[in-house]
C-alpha cells in the first residue's frame, strides 16, 4: 500500500518535473528541474530496494553530470532570453512519427511481458556466493556481464578521446 | 510504528538541534583559536571571555533585514541557501556515534556512498546562489566553486575506494567494526588516504587554504555577497555543518569511530569506562581543531595552483593508492 502511494507520487513528480525541464523559459531553471527529476528517480530506486543504484544515480547524474551542464549553461548563456524558432512546427511530422514508434515499442514490451508466465523468468547462470545488493551487482558485473561492462568502459574512453581530438585541431 | 517512525524522528530532532548548537559554538571556537594563533584576545565583550558571542551572533543575524536584490532571480535566490543546507544535515542520518543502534538514525549498507552522493548535491546551493544574485563577483565565485568541487570530489571518491577495499564494506557501522576486528585504526593502515581525504575535505567545505569561492579579498565574500540576514546565516550554518560532517566521516573512516585507542590491547581495557560517544566526540573535536589550525596557519592557494593540485597531484596519488591497496589485499 505504502509502496503504491510512493510509486504514484514519485511518478507524478518525475513526469511533472520532466515537463518543466523542456518548458522552462530559463535554461538554469530547466537544469534545476532536471536535478529534481534525477533525485526523484533515485527515490524511486529506493522504493524498488535498489539502494546502490539510487546512490549511484545521485552521485553520477545529479551530483556530477548536471553540475557540468550548469557550468556550461552559466558560461554560455548569462541572462539571455532563449531564441524563438522561426517555425516551431517544422519537425512536427518527424516528432509524431518517433512518438508513435516509441508508443508501439512500449505496447509491444507490455504485450510480450504479459504473454510470458512469471515462472519462465530466466534464472541467473549460477547461484551467486555473495549476499547483499551491492555485492550481488559487483558479482554479476564481473562474471556474467564482464564483456558488456568492459565494452562500456571502452566506449567511454572512445568518447573521451573523441572529445579531445575535436577540441584540439592541432592533433 | 513506534520503532520505525517515532524514535527515528526523536533522534533526528535531537541530532539537528545538536548540530545547530555546535555550529554556533564552532564559530566562537574558530574566532578564539585564530585570535590566539595571532596573539590577539578574540571576542571578549559578550559574557565571560566572550562565550555568549556564540548566542549574540545568531540573534543579530535573525533580527537583520533580509534583502533580495531587485535584479535577482527570486525563486532561485530563496532556494539556494536551502539547497546548500539540507544535504549537510541529511548526511548525519548514517553517522554512527556509538556501537548501539541507539546512537545512530540508520545503518544502510551503502552508507559511505550515501554520504559522498548527498554531499555532492550541496554544490548546487553555491552555484545557484552565485547565479541567482545576478552580480559579477558571486557568479565568478560560483564558477570557481563548481570547478573546484568536481575536481576534488573525484580525488576523494577514488581515495574512498581504497578504504572500502581495506574495510570490505560500505556501511559506516561495518567500517568501524572492521577496525575493531583488525585491532588497528585504518588511519595507520592508510595514512596516504587520510591525508588525501583531509585535503579533499578542506576543499569540499571551501575552507582555507581552498576557500577560493568565498575569497574575501578578491571576490568580496564570493557567492554570498548579495545575501544578508537569515539567508546568509543559512549558508554559514551549511558550511560549518559540512565541516562537522567531514570531521565525523574522517573519525569513522580513519580514527576508529567510537573505538578507544589501541582497541586490541587488553591492558587498556580500563579506557572502556569512558562511554563510546565520548571518544567519538573527542576525536571529532580534534579534527575540527585541526581544520581551524590549518586555516590560521596556511595562506590561500592561487586558483590555477588549486586546480593543478587537484588534477595533477591528488588524483594520480589516489589512483596509485587504490592499485597498491588492491595488490596488497590480494597478496595477503
Amino acid at each position: 500500500m505504502a509502496e503504491t502511494i510512493a510509486f504514484y507520487t514519485l511518478s507524478v513528480l518525475i513526469l511533472g518535473l520532466a515537463v518543466l525541464v523542456v518548458t522552462a523559459k530559463n535554461t538554469v531553471h530547466s537544469v534545476v528541474s532536471l536535478v529534481m527529476t534525477f533525485l526523484c528517480v533515485a527515490a524511486l530506486y529506493v522504493v524498488l530496494e535498489a539502494e546502490f543504484l539510487a546512490v549511484i544515480q545521485i552521485l553520477v547524474y545529479a551530483g556530477g553530470i548536471v553540475v557540468l551542464y550548469l557550468f556550461v549553461v552559466m558560461l554560455v548563456n548569462v541572462g539571455r532570453p532563449p531564441e524563438e524558432h522561426r517555425d516551431p512546427r517544422r519537425l512536427s511530422v518527424l516528432g509524431l512519427g518517433l512518438a508513435g514508434a516509441m508508443l508501439l515499442e512500449v505496447a509491444g514490451i507490455v504485450a510480450y511481458s504479459y504473454s510470458r508466465s512469471t515462472s519462465s523468468v530466466t534464472a541467473p547462470a549460477g547461484p551467486s556466493p555473495v549476499q547483499g545488493n551491492t555485492e550481488e551487482l559487483g558479482w554479476l558485473l564481473y562474471t556474467d556481464y564482464l564483456i558488456p561492462f568492459e565494452l562500456a568502459s571502452v566506449l567511454l574512453l572512445v568518447a573521451m578521446v573523441g572529445a579531445i581530438v575535436l577540441a584540439r585541431r592541432d592533433l | 510504528m513506534i520503532d520505525t517512525v517515532f524514535w527515528p524522528l526523536v533522534k533526528i530532532v535531537v541530532l539537528l538541534n545538536a548540530v545547530m548548537v555546535s555550529v554556533t559554538f564552532m564559530t566562537l571556537l574558530e574566532r578564539k583559536v585564530i585570535a590566539w594563533a595571532q596573539s590577539r584576545l578574540g571576542p571578549m565583550r559578550v559574557g565571560p571571555y566572550g562565550v555568549l558571542q556564540a548566542i549574540a551572533d545568531p540573534i543579530k543575524l535573525i533580527l537583520k533585514e533580509d534583502i533580495t536584490p531587485a535584479k535577482a532571480d527570486k525563486v532561485m535566490f530563496t532556494l539556494a541557501p536551502i539547497m546548500s543546507l539540507v544535504p549537510a544535515f541529511v548526511v548525519f542520518a548514517v553517522i554512527p556515534f556509538g556501537a548501539d543502534p541507539f546512537y545512530y538514525v540508520a545503518d544502510i549498507n551503502v552508507g559511505l556512498l550515501f554520504i559522498v552522493s548527498v554531499t555532492s548535491i550541496g554544490v548546487y546551493g553555491i552555484i545557484l546562489a552565485g547565479w541567482a544574485s545576478n552580480s559579477k563577483y558571486p557568479l565568478l565565485a560560483s564558477l570557481r566553486a563548481s570547478a573546484q568541487l568536481i575536481s576534488y570530489e573525484i580525488a576523494v571518491t577514488m581515495t574512498l575506494v581504497s578504504l572500502i577495499l581495506t574495510a570490505g564494506t560500505l556501511s559506516m557501522v561495518g567500517i568501524v567494526e572492521a577496525q575493531q576486528e583488525a585491532g588497528v585504526w585504518f588511519g595507520f593502515i592508510q595514512p596516504v588516504a587520510f591525508v588525501l581525504v583531509l585535503i579533499g575535505g578542506l576543499a569540499e567545505t571551501n575552507r582555507a587554504p581552498f576557500d577560493m569561492p568565498e575569497a574575501e579579498q578578491e571576490l568580496t565574500g564570493g557567492f554570498h555577497t548579495e545575501y544578508s540576514g537569515m539567508r546568509f546565516a543559512l549558508f554559514f550554518l551549511a558550511e560549518y555543518a559540512n565541516m562537522i560532517v567531514i570531521s565525523a566521516v574522517i573519525v569513522v573512516l580513519f580514527w576508529g569511530g567510537w573505538l578507544r585507542p589501541f582497541p586490541s590491547v587488553d591492558a587498556l581495557a580500563v579506557l572502556d569506562y569512558i562511554p563510546q560517544w565520548c571518544w567519538f566526540f573527542f576525536k571529532m573535536f580534534m579534527v575540527l581543531y585541526l581544520f581551524i589550525w590549518i586555516r590560521a596557519t596556511l595562506p590561500r592557494y592561487r586558483y590555477d595552483q588549486l586546480m593543478r593540485i587537484g588534477w595533477k597531484v591528488l588524483i594520480p596519488i589516489a589512483i596509485a593508492n587504490v592499485v597498491i591497496t588492491a595488490v596488497v589485499k590480494v597478496l595477503l
